[in-house]
């Protein structure tokens, strides 16, 4: 009786074996991208809102400090949406006829709120405290990036576990003293290292593992 | 139910108790008697959804196909996670309120009534929602406290399934059209000098509403107002009648009493100063270190309710024998003329003793009668009082509270008089629901067609808007202001957190209607009337000031003594004969008079000794069931609780109920619970329990002799969630003592025990430096009211799983309240434990996990993670106390959306298929942490509070940092009475139990 497989269906068996192995490894790769892609952490896609508000221009051109807006940044775990009102204490004088901000003056004359869309958008499983962390010094850009330069707003990082637990582990790379929590483009005066050790220790910034606690984040 | 099965029997149970020695606790009768069934039960951890292991037992859902299911779920779990999350919007104020901080609850300061007398709440405020109650500490009926009907009344706010729209005959119409058919009616009775016009309510003790009343009858002077609350104190209104030929408050001081004896009286779980009875109470029997002095209790009641199982002696007495024990006991003090033996011994056994217990304790002592005793009951109680020289040490007379306290039961008779007669133009139900709750003889409910115009006002369409043609939406209190006075006459004011939902009025609004201005808001009406009342030019000033603390200052009425007619307390009657069984009465421990019955966590809340829910049942002794022919004992068939169906014949009416067997409940008698048969409640209360109104006559509101019950042959499935959830009380996790052996031998509690020393296992050592959370319950001060598990519920965001699931024990409360029994089942001790997460250090939950969703936290929390928990249901399967919870179903509402105002914001909604458990409320932790970080200082103690905590009203559970030898409960945790329940299998639980004690009369051989 002859041989069944002729020399070469050992070849095309390798193939198959190192193939589907490679396939099998490709499509968990494709997977891994995909689930990381900033298509779906939505990190660097603008959103459309009613009025194209510009951080750009009230940050980076007028100098607005970010709590001139954001009252309660440092009071509570929300950093509140700023009412029609704060919007109206310059805009009842400035730009009256400028039909981009039609929908803000009608929403002071309706008594309708302004509805935005969501930039930063955790899971409901996750809460996050802003006044903790601007009051153990993480600056607003380190999570929401350069607004300053950013004429539409977007989500600057990942947003995602790992991008929240690299801070929680090592605090002292990214802290900054209470006095620049706001700055925009904050370049350490020396070694980070050495100030973020500093200042983990004055601020009394808990230990890695009390901030890796699942209910540090998760109740 | 295994009718072959051999019948349970009181004796043979008897005979296995002979044999235990020592202070043995038992679960229940089944329990205690071993049957076959009962150890069946519990071999498995949730026996009630363990499916078939094989195709041959369950073709469906056999093993391979449960497999394929779980392999298919398994391949298909990993993509749930690869969803994009949609987009969600923000919507800010057009204008901030000044105080409001988004993300920051705020608290308001209100009042809660039952049966008109109001207790202080605070609500919690979130963005203009209020999700949760608790205890005002600065009102005195409260002290901080919060019951069960409190908690769950945010709950009630958001029911769907209230009335929304102004209704007539079945068709929507608006405030406006009743309004000017109101207007047509009113000026038909000018002439008349309103003569035609009634108006019913439910007890009224708002000084406001007094006052319309006075304004609306100065213009129509024939108006009659009429008041009906169906569990109201109609014994204690008419013996202080008795007693003192003048209506009278009593209320009570139990700080200054070291010898109690109530009559029936549930004082520590129910009345309207409960909560600052029970704080009292528990003050005066806390056992510290050298501090060794405890009151002492005496309960003579006929079923089991927690204060019964806070007695150092309790008798189980039918309800009738009560007031021939009354009259003897005040023989026995000296001051009644009663009869000190008859044919009932048992009522006579304990005279000596407690007489002369609290002759020695004059000034010091306490009787208190129960509110469904009769008036004969009350007048000696105040007697003995008077007698004991209690008066203005431990008892305080005022005036009445109640606007106008009247004979209510009269007052509807009065009505139905006229009704018949034809004389009511205009009938105006403001609340309640008489054609529910009415005695039955009178038929309320087709006698309402008989008024020209009827209009019920009310939270919900119920039986009573049914019998009437306006049906108009009420404000529920959370919507509305108001006044309404406390149990000392004190006022408390109710200030309302929401608009109100679907448009409704309030009472006072719709009285209003009737005078000469008739469109003031409840604001302007409760604060034009205080206006009135306050004299200075401050008003403003002391008007916010009111506000804020929830109360007015210095409002309480004045204490009077007025004299006891003693002659007029009639010698009592010798035991009334036993004709047939005796029928009692009484509100239901979570649906009240039915007024709760649409509130899914009310029903879903195991009742305080039975942990019956979303039912009712006819309760009976063991020796009385025996009797009718039933088992001695309830019996677990197959996978439940099965009660055999009763037939209940009482004065030619007829109910059927099934029957449930009470250890403790007096021999021939049988308890039924009002407040369920509900026809129009809503879709949680619609059509369950048994109605037990149907057998209640206004001749015998609480109770009477000449009840037939017949078994039927038909049974009944029980939906109780206790069995398969709690432990066997013979592993030592019960502990207890009386105060002469804990004075002899302090440390009773670790007695052959074991304690494992710290640093016994094989796992690294974890260590916590900073804070270490641990919480301390004293099982001396808890009486099982289950205020906690309904707190914990409102804070949680604890899903309602309805009665099939409950029968199947998946209810998801995270706390329970165990209650075991101890010593002969006719008349046993009761025993309550509150069971939380015991936040073991060495937690064998922990260990088990395949995707490590349950932590531990550097300060010593088993902490969950709902977002990584796949559903093995290992930790739970791995956990010795049963405190884990399985979402079986999507049990959270995430469609209603007048439910999702409900939620806590700060705690997950959790889906289906993940675990969850007591979190010793981590939202709470981290709220205080934050707060003291920010402000660079530790977090004080007492500053976190547990919602359990929050709310009890004795202090049973302190919570706080193990860490600081200084906290409140480390030195609890420091006390010899502290034990670690199922301590020897080494999990080192943080939540542990300070062992209860008890202060008997050596005098008396129980």
């Amino acid at each position: 009786m002859s041989q069944l497989f002729h020399h070469s269906a050992n070849a095309i068996a390798r193939f198959s074996i190192f193939g589907g192995i490679c396939l099998v490894a490709g499509v968990a790769w494709l997977g891994w991208q995909a689930d990381t892609s900033s298509w779906e952490t939505r990190a660097n896609e603008h959103r459309s809102q009613p009025v194209p508000f510009s951080h750009m221009h009230h940050v980076g051109g007028m100098g607005l400090d970010c709590r001139y807006c954001h009252t309660t940044v440092e009071t509570s775990s929300f950093a509140n949406i700023p009412p029609t009102r704060t919007c109206m204490n310059c805009h009842s004088q400035l730009f009256l006829s400028s039909p981009t901000l039609e929908p803000v003056r009608a929403s002071y004359r309706t008594g309708q709120s302004l509805q935005w869309t969501r930039v930063y958008d955790l899971p409901d499983f996750v809460y996050f405290n802003h006044s903790i962390h601007i009051n153990k010094g993480v600056g607003c850009e380190t999570c929401h990036g350069r607004v300053d330069k950013m004429p539409l707003t977007y989500q600057y990082p990942s947003l995602e576990m790992s991008w929240c637990i690299d801070c929680h582990r090592d605090p002292a790379q990214h802290v900054r003293p209470r006095e620049f929590i706001t700055t925009m483009g904050y370049q350490p005066a020396g070694d980070q290292e050495e100030i973020g050790r500093r200042l983990v220790k004055e601020y009394g910034i808990q230990d890695a593992r009390t901030l890796t606690s699942c209910n540090t984040c998760h109740r | 139910m295994n009718d072959s099965s051999e019948k349970l029997d009181l004796a043979a149970v008897r005979a296995k108790l002979q044999g235990a020695h020592g202070r043995e606790y038992w679960r229940s009768l089944e329990d205690l008697a071993a049957t076959p069934e009962f150890q069946e039960l519990m071999e498995r951890e949730f026996p009630r959804q363990s499916i078939g292991w094989s195709e041959d037992e369950d073709p469906v859902k056999g093993r391979r196909n449960f497999l394929k299911l779980m392999s298919a779920s398994l391949a298909l779990a990993g993509l749930s996670a690869c969803t994009r999350q949609p987009t969600e919007f923000i919507t800010p104020y057009i204008r901030q309120p000044e105080d409001l901080i988004p993300g920051r609850p705020l608290f308001y300061a209100t009042s809660t009534t039952l049966n008109g007398v109001a207790t202080g709440v605070l609500a919690e405020s979130h963005e203009g929602r209020p999700t949760k109650i608790e205890g005002n500490p600065e009102h005195a009926a409260s002290l901080g406290a919060c019951s069960a009907f409190s908690q769950a009344s945010v709950l009630g706010l958001y029911d769907p399934d209230r009335m929304t729209t102004v209704n007539y005959a079945g068709e929507t119409r608006s405030w406006g059209m009743f309004f000017g058919a109101l207007r047509e009616a009113l000026t038909a009775q000018k002439s008349k000098n309103g003569a035609g016009i009634r108006i019913l309510t439910e007890t009224i003790t708002s000084p406001t509403m007094a006052d319309q009343f006075k304004r609306i009858r100065q213009m129509y002077p024939g108006l009659k107002w009429h008041q009906w609350e169906p569990a109201g104190p109609h014994g204690a209104r008419a013996g202080a009648q008795m007693a003192f030929g003048q209506p009278v408050n009593t209320y009570y001081d139990f700080s200054a009493a070291n010898v109690i004896v109530s009559l029936d009286s549930d004082f520590l779980a129910s009345g309207p100063a409960s909560l600052r009875y029970a704080r009292q109470f528990a003050a005066k029997r806390r056992v510290r270190g050298d501090k060794t002095e405890m009151n002492r209790l005496y309960v003579v009641e006929p079923m089991p309710t927690p204060t019964g199982s806070k007695a150092d002696h309790r008798l189980a007495l039918r309800a009738a024998d009560i007031e021939v024990f009354a009259g003897a006991l005040s023989t026995a003090i000296g001051v009644g003329k009663g009869p000190r033996s008859g044919d009932n011994n048992d009522v006579y056994k304990w005279l000596d003793p407690i007489g002369k217990d609290l002759a020695s304790n004059k000034g010091a002592s306490l009787i208190i009668a129960g509110e469904c005793q009769p008036p004969s009951v009350h007048a000696f109680a105040h007697a003995m009082n008077a007698a004991l020289g209690n008066v203005g040490k431990t008892v305080f007379y005022t005036d009445p509270i109640e606007a106008e306290p009247v004979d209510q039961l009269a007052s509807l008779l009065d009505l139905v008089k006229d009704l018949d007669a034809g004389q009511v133009d205009l009938l105006l139900i403001l609340g309640g629901n008489p054609a529910y709750n009415a005695p039955v003889e009178l038929g309320l409910r087709d006698r309402f067609a008989k008024a020209r115009v009827a209009a019920h006002l009310s939270l919900y369409d119920n039986e009573t808007s049914r019998a009437c043609q306006w049906r108009l939406p009420e404000a529920h209190f959370l919507e509305a202001w108001g006044d309404a006075r406390g149990f000392d006459g004190s006022v408390a004011l109710q200030q309302p957190l929401i608009q109100p939902l679907y448009g409704g009025k309030a009472a006072s609004e719709v009285l209003q209607m009737l005078t000469d201005h008739p469109e003031m808001a409840s604001r302007d009406i409760v604060r034009a009337y205080w206006a009135g009342q306050h004299s200075g030019a401050d008003f403003e000033t002391w008007w916010r000031r009111s506000l804020h603390d929830g109360f007015i200052a210095n409002s309480a009425l004045p204490v009077k003594t007025p004299a006891l007619h003693g002659e007029s307390i009639v010698a009592p009657a010798r035991a009334p004969k036993l004709n047939g069984l005796e029928v009692i009465f009484r509100p239901d421990p979570a649906v009240y008079d039915g007024r709760f019955a649409n509130n899914g966590w009310l029903q879903e809340f195991p009742r305080p000794i039975t942990k019956i829910t979303w039912d009712n049942a006819a309760i009976l002794s063991p020796a009385t069931a025996h009797q009718l022919g039933l088992d001695s004992a309830n019996r677990p068939s197959g996978v439940n609780i099965v009660g055999k169906m009763l037939e209940l014949t009482y004065q030619g009416r007829t109910l059927r109920a099934p029957a449930w067997i009470q250890p403790g409940h007096a021999d021939g008698a049988i308890t039924l619970h009002l407040g369920y048969g509900r026809t129009r409640a809503g879709r949680s209360g619609t059509g369950i329990g048994f109605n037990a109104f149907g057998l209640r006559t206004g001749q015998a509101m609480w109770h009477d002799t000449g009840l037939q019950a017949k078994a039927l042959s038909d049974s009944y499935e029980f939906a109780t969630p206790s069995i398969d959830h709690t432990l066997d009380p013979r592993r030592h996790i019960f502990r207890a003592a009386d105060i002469e052996d804990y004075r002899k031998d302090p440390n009773f509690a670790h007695e052959g025990t074991e304690d494992p020393p710290p640093g016994l296992t094989i796992y690294p050592e974890w260590k916590y430096p900073g804070y270490a959370w641990g919480m301390a319950i004293d099982l001396t001060a808890c009486m099982g009211c289950g205020a906690c598990v309904v707190a914990c519920q409102a804070e949680n965001n604890i899903a309602v799983v309805g009665k099939d699931q409950v029968r199947r024990g998946r209810s998801m409360q995270w706390l329970r309240v165990d209650s075991y029994y101890s010593g002969d089942p006719a008349n046993p001790g009761i025993v309550n434990q509150p069971v939380p997460c015991m936040q073991c250090e060495n937690a064998p939950c922990e260990l088990v996990c395949p995707v490590q969703a349950t932590n531990h936290s550097s300060e010593g929390l088993n902490d969950m993670v709902y977002n990584r928990c796949v559903g093995t249901r290992y930790c739970s399967n791995n956990c010795p106390y049963k405190v884990r919870r399985f979402n079986f179903y999507l049990f959270s509402d995430y469609e209603t959306p007048s439910l999702k105002l409900l939620n806590n914001p700060d705690v997950t909604v959790r889906s289906r298929g993940v675990m969850e458990k007591c979190t010793y409320c981590v939202q709470r932790i981290n709220a205080a942490k934050i707060d003291s970080e920010k402000e660079g200082r530790k977090v004080r103690d007492g500053e976190i509070q547990t919602a359990c905590q929050a709310t009890c009203p004795t202090e049973a559970i302190i919570f706080g940092n193990v860490n600081d030898p200084e906290s409140r409960v480390s030195k609890m945790k420091a006390e010899k009475l502290n034990y670690g329940m199922l301590a020897e299998l080494n999990t080192r639980p943080r939540t542990t139990y300070l062992a209860e004690l008890r202060n008997p009369n050596s005098g008396i051989e129980d």
